[in-house]
């Protein structure tokens, strides 16, 4: 069974902007799903319409099985942004404690949790901080411990590592690989750096804008586990250079100021 | 991978010294200050022979406070009740309308403008009136006027706190199916609570303002600023003063209290102390 099945969705915002039109896909438990493309492609907003934080204009969303908004209310998914988003008011462990509050997990069930996803994200012995004492990529590696903490079916991410240098990006993509392997979870990923999404995914949906469509799907086929060598592996330029060809064919070519 | 050293250190925690922030040997150039001031003050008014009802000198002042002491402590306790009274009073009124308004933007639209314009207003121009509604001899009449002042800076500043959450923010509640009470308590009023205490720190000033002006348009013979009116106008200066020194003790006092509140209520948040360290 397939984890996200989207048919048909399109999304217009109210001022007229056509943000999706007629988006098919389909996601396998397990996948690492990246969505990359020039801003304005609504990739974003198709990790809103898999979330039901942005309702689509046509088509259907299901999530495990159910319809996307059963599936919220159901705690299927986790959601990771580019700004950590975390609660200054409550201390790291807190932070990650949220969703099972929420969900009414008992207390004792919550510290073993918290200090389970803390460990998983190597910040153990930061539960009484407060996210203002952290770095950003620490931040960001809680907003990560919280969103899997209840052990969500789905991880979606919204361009998590973009405000990050690169080195700290690097860094937190190996990490992410090894969480994604330890907790079997499917995830989407929405990036636009061409780099990331080849050494993440395991499959590329390359989209483009206005209307924002899928211009092209690129399975990734380099070996697991990844790691530093994955980077220098000439599949991996391959691979990097047909993503890179996809996205300039998709009409729009980003240059940076 | 290894835990890097974290930005800022955490905090220690510890009693109100720490909360105040200042150990004693900081406090000493502002201890010498006022001592400084003090003595220059004598001096100046007994060398240049300044008439006492312009300025008295602190060593006059301070021997009309130990022989006035017990009603002078009763007066200013008179007194800030009536301004606690009001405080209270003008403080959850602002609160109750910031969330109204915050929560229906029908409710704000209609009436922001309104607050924002009349919180320009110096409202202290209705205390001769706010005496002619309520009898002038009791608490309520200074506790209307109080509430007043304290109400509008509440108000504005509780909104601009309940609505200044980061959509993000709300957007994660959102993914969590939770509904809109759990997300007023969880994320609204935490955002809102240091907006909240700087329009209170503002308020207990005005509160304390507003009674004793409110005093000097007719009041009680027991309150500070009917004593203030009365000794001004019998050439009693030095007592005047007095009672004005007991009105700073508890306005500074009431600030305080807001203050240590405040670092109570809000202990998550970064800390700077009075000298910015």
């Amino acid at each position: 069974m397939s984890v996200v099945d989207i048919r048909g969705v399109s999304k217009q915002f109210k001022g007229g902007t056509v943000a999706l039109e007629d988006i098919d896909l389909e996601i396998e438990q397990g996948e690492f799903i990246s969505l990359i493309g020039p801003s304005g492609c609504g990739k974003s907003t198709l990790l809103r319409v898999i979330g039901d934080l942005v309702e689509p204009t046509a088509g259907t969303v299901t999530v495990n099985g159910k319809p996307a908004r059963q599936a919220r209310r159901d705690h299927d998914y986790g959601i990771v942004f580019q700004d950590a988003v975390l609660y200054d008011w409550r201390t790291v462990a807190k932070n990650v404690a949220l969703p099972l509050e929420l969900a009414g997990w008992e207390r004792e069930k919550r510290h073993e949790r918290v200090a389970e996803m803390l460990e998983l994200v190597e910040l153990q012995g930061f539960g009484d901080h407060h996210p203002w004492q952290l770095s950003g990529g620490m931040q960001q590696r809680v907003s990560i411990a919280r969103a899997l903490s209840f052990d969500p079916a789905l991880l979606l991410m919204d361009e998590p590592f973009g405000a990050l240098d690169e080195m700290t990006r690097e860094r937190l993509n190996a990490e992410l690989l090894h969480i994604w392997h330890a907790s079997g979870s499917t995830v989407v990923f929405v990036t636009h750096s061409i780099a990331e999404a080849v050494f993440l995914s395991t499959r590329v949906i390359v989209m483009s804008p206005r209307p924002g469509r899928v211009s092209k799907v690129i399975p990734i086929d380099l070996p697991q586990p990844r790691g530093p060598e994955t980077r220098e592996d000439p599949r991996f330029f391959e691979l990097a250079t047909e993503l890179r060809e996809a996205l300039h064919l998709g009409g729009h070519v980003e240059i940076p100021a | 991978m290894n835990t890097q050293p974290v930005a800022v250190a955490p905090l220690e925690r510890g009693g109100v010294s720490s909360m105040v922030g200042r150990r004693a040997a900081d406090w000493l150039p502002a201890v010498a200050v006022l001592i400084g001031v003090l003595a220059l003050w004598e001096g100046l008014v007994k060398g240049l022979h300044v008439q006492r009802f312009l300025l008295p000198a602190p060593d006059a002042i301070w021997s009309a406070f130990r022989e006035n002491q017990s009603t002078l402590w009763h007066a200013g306790w008179f007194t800030f009740q009536e301004a606690l009274g009001g405080f209270a009073i003008g403080c959850t009124f602002g609160v109750l309308f910031a969330v109204v308004v915050a929560r229906w933007d029908l409710a704000g639209s209609a009436l922001m403008p309104y607050a924002i314009a009349a919180n320009a207003i110096p409202i202290i121009a209705f205390a001769p009136i706010t005496n002619a509604w309520f009898d002038p001899l009791t608490k309520t009449s200074k506790m209307v006027i109080a509430a007043v002042l304290c109400f509008f800076p509440v108000f504005v500043n509780t909104v601009r706190g309940l609505r200044s959450v980061k959509p993000q923010q709300l957007e994660l509640m959102r993914s969590y199916a939770v509904g809109e009470l759990t997300v007023f308590r969880l994320v609204r009023v935490p955002t809102a609570l240091p907006f909240l205490f700087t329009a209170l720190r503002v308020a207990s000033v005005l509160a304390m303002i507003g009674a004793i002006v409110g005093e000097y348009y007719g009041g009680s013979l027991d309150s500070l600023g009917a004593n203030i009116n009365q000794d001004a106008s019998l050439f009693q200066f030095e007592k005047a003063w007095a009672e004005i020194f007991i009105a700073c003790i508890f306005g500074i006092g009431f600030y305080l209290a807001v203050c240590v509140a405040e670092r109570y209520a809000t202990r998550w948040q970064p800390r700077m102390d009075v000298a910015g360290n």
